[in-house]
């Protein structure tokens, strides 16, 4: 923690645009989940949602970015207490470990934004269900004892990082960990009453369609951003990050199309943000025609995996397990075969397809799966714990009601024929 | 008086009550129903999950009207709102046993 920032303007700009952009996704993501669920249940949707900008920031700033970003480039399993409470985080003076060009506060911002998101991807498979408090309680807990060791392991110069496994902005970090615990809270909290036998429609399409319009756009702050400064790498990110949206879409239809017979607005939007998921790891590491094949494949293959919890009856309400988990995975290993030096010279082993051999596969095989197991047990612990002391799920009675009413005492619409009659 | 009660297709909605406007009739009330005959329902495909929506949307129209008038009313919708497709709908006719309009207290046909 000695020496002077040599700040760079052109750096520092992009980073405090690309740290609103990403905070803008959490909003993005409300609307996509929210759009999702039936009309009682948009509220409660919402509300996690939006909780995650205040809580998971305030316990950030307070005890979880040192835990991740402590001990940096120690090869370890968790930070310090040096970053605490705010304690050595400013605008002037810079950490050398990090080799920043851009304000050391402003680095803790942006990853403050990541530790925004990852918590609220779970809602998505817990909807409609999970007691707000409750909601609270595990978000609070899962950001310092799952989140930030994970971090550490991975963008903290940890373990994982040493080992050689690469992670450009968050395959195992964000999506495999938060879909793996994602999987842990549903088990323990069961499915929601009436599924699967119940049609449970999306009750806003508009809405979803909105929402990933925002995560596509954000996304650009949260891959490109990775970079941590303004260079080509940064823009490779960027070119990257758009093209396996955009095949991911299209795999995404034309396998339902095939499928199912029709292409669906759901489906373009799934498909979008499965590719999005999938190039996350990847972004800053592969080039020319990558970002395409790896866009192409995870929007393929999550329209099979979000079939996988009819067969297994687990209520991944709106397949954060199939999209998320899935896509990370996919992304993570993927990396493994298109990984090239060419790119960005971090690459230090080559991928498959690059010239290289399998250990960088291999290095992504252990980062996933360890990432994968650690979030799904510690999260499952954390939830049965939750469960123990104040009950996880709300009573029959107020699932029937809806989230919006019996969490929040709202109700999100106060129009339409009948429905209004009791409000006039 | 006679009841004229009509479930049809949402689109003709206009059709049928311009048809019963032109025939003199004063009045008539409308409401969103849902509900399944011979037309069956539609399948809506989420994410590769099939609901099948088997309750459609409807209107229903009803209209008091005169004894004498009530077949010719009938008739003026069934004409209005034929499409000729499957799920257009059924009018039908009932007994009223008393009208009252609420603002004079007058009774019978006076009040319709």
């Amino acid at each position: 923690m000695k020496g002077f920032l040599v700040i760079d303007t052109g750096d520092t700009a992009w980073m405090l645009i690309s740290t609103g952009l990403v905070l803008f996704m959490t909003p993005g993501l409300a609307f996509f989940y929210g759009g999702m669920v039936r009309a009682k249940n948009v509220l409660g949707m919402l509300m996690q949602n939006f909780f995650a900008m205040g809580l998971m920031a305030i316990i950030w700033v307070t005890i979880a970015f040192s835990l991740a970003f402590g001990n940096f480039g120690d090869g370890g399993f968790i930070g310090n207490l040096d970053f605490a409470w705010m304690r050595n985080i400013n605008a002037t003076t810079g950490n050398e470990a990090f080799a920043l060009t851009i304000p050391f506060v402003l680095f803790c911002a942006y990853q403050m934004t990541f530790a925004v998101i990852t918590p609220a991807l779970i809602t998505g498979a817990t909807a409609d269900r999970f007691k707000f408090k409750a909601y609270g309680i595990f978000i609070a807990l899962w950001l310092v004892l799952v989140y930030a060791p994970v971090a550490h392991w991975v963008f903290g110069g940890g373990w994982l990082a040493k080992l050689g496994a690469l992670d450009f902005a968050g395959g195992a970090v964000v999506h495999i960990n938060a879909g793996a615990a994602a999987l842990a809270v549903i088990l323990v909290l069961g499915k929601r009453r009436g599924w699967p036998r119940e049609g449970m429609h999306p009750h806003n399409l508009p809405f979803t369609l909105l929402g990933t319009g925002i995560l596509w756009f954000g996304w650009f702050g949260f891959n490109a951003g990775s970079a941590l400064a303004a260079n080509g790498i940064a823009a490779t990110a960027v070119m990257n990050t758009f093209l396996a949206a955009s095949a991911g879409m299209i795999g995404w239809l034309l396998f339902e199309r095939i499928k199912d017979g029709k292409p669906t607005t759901l489906g373009a939007a799934s498909g979008a943000v499965a590719g999005l998921v999938a190039i996350t790891p990847c972004a800053g590491y592969v080039g020319g025609m990558a970002p395409i094949i790896i866009g192409l494949i995870a929007g393929v293959l999550c329209v099979f995996a979000i079939q996988l919890k009819f067969k297994f009856g687990y209520d991944d309400s709106l397949d954060v397990i199939g999209v998320h988990l899935v896509g990370g995975l996919i992304g993570a290993l993927l990396l493994g075969f298109f990984a090239d030096a060419a790119v960005n010279p971090a690459v230090k082993n080559q991928g498959l397809f690059t010239g290289g051999d399998a250990k960088l596969l291999w290095f992504q095989f252990v980062a996933s799966a360890v990432t994968l197991v650690f979030s799904f047990t510690v999260s499952f612990i954390i939830a049965k714990g939750i469960d123990k002391l104040i009950g996880l799920r709300i009573a029959e009675e107020d699932e029937f009601e809806g989230m919006d009413l019996s969490q929040h005492a709202e109700s999100a619409y106060s129009f339409g024929s009948t429905g209004s009659m009791d409000r006039i | 008086m006679k009841l004229v009660t009509a479930i049809i297709k949402p689109h003709k909605l206009e059709d049928v009550k311009d048809a019963l406007k032109e025939a003199g009739i004063t009045g008539m009330t409308v409401d969103e129903v849902k509900g399944f005959g011979r037309q069956g329902g539609k399948t809506e495909i989420y994410r590769g999950a099939e609901y099948v929506v088997d309750l459609l949307p409807k209107v229903r129209v009803e209209a008091i009207v005169p004894d004498e008038l009530a077949d010719q009313v009938a008739e003026i919708i069934v004409v209005s709102a034929r499409t000729g497709k499957i799920g257009d709908g059924k009018v039908w006719i009932t007994t009223v046993d008393k009208l009252i309009r609420i603002r004079t207290g007058e009774l019978g046909e006076d009040a319709v």
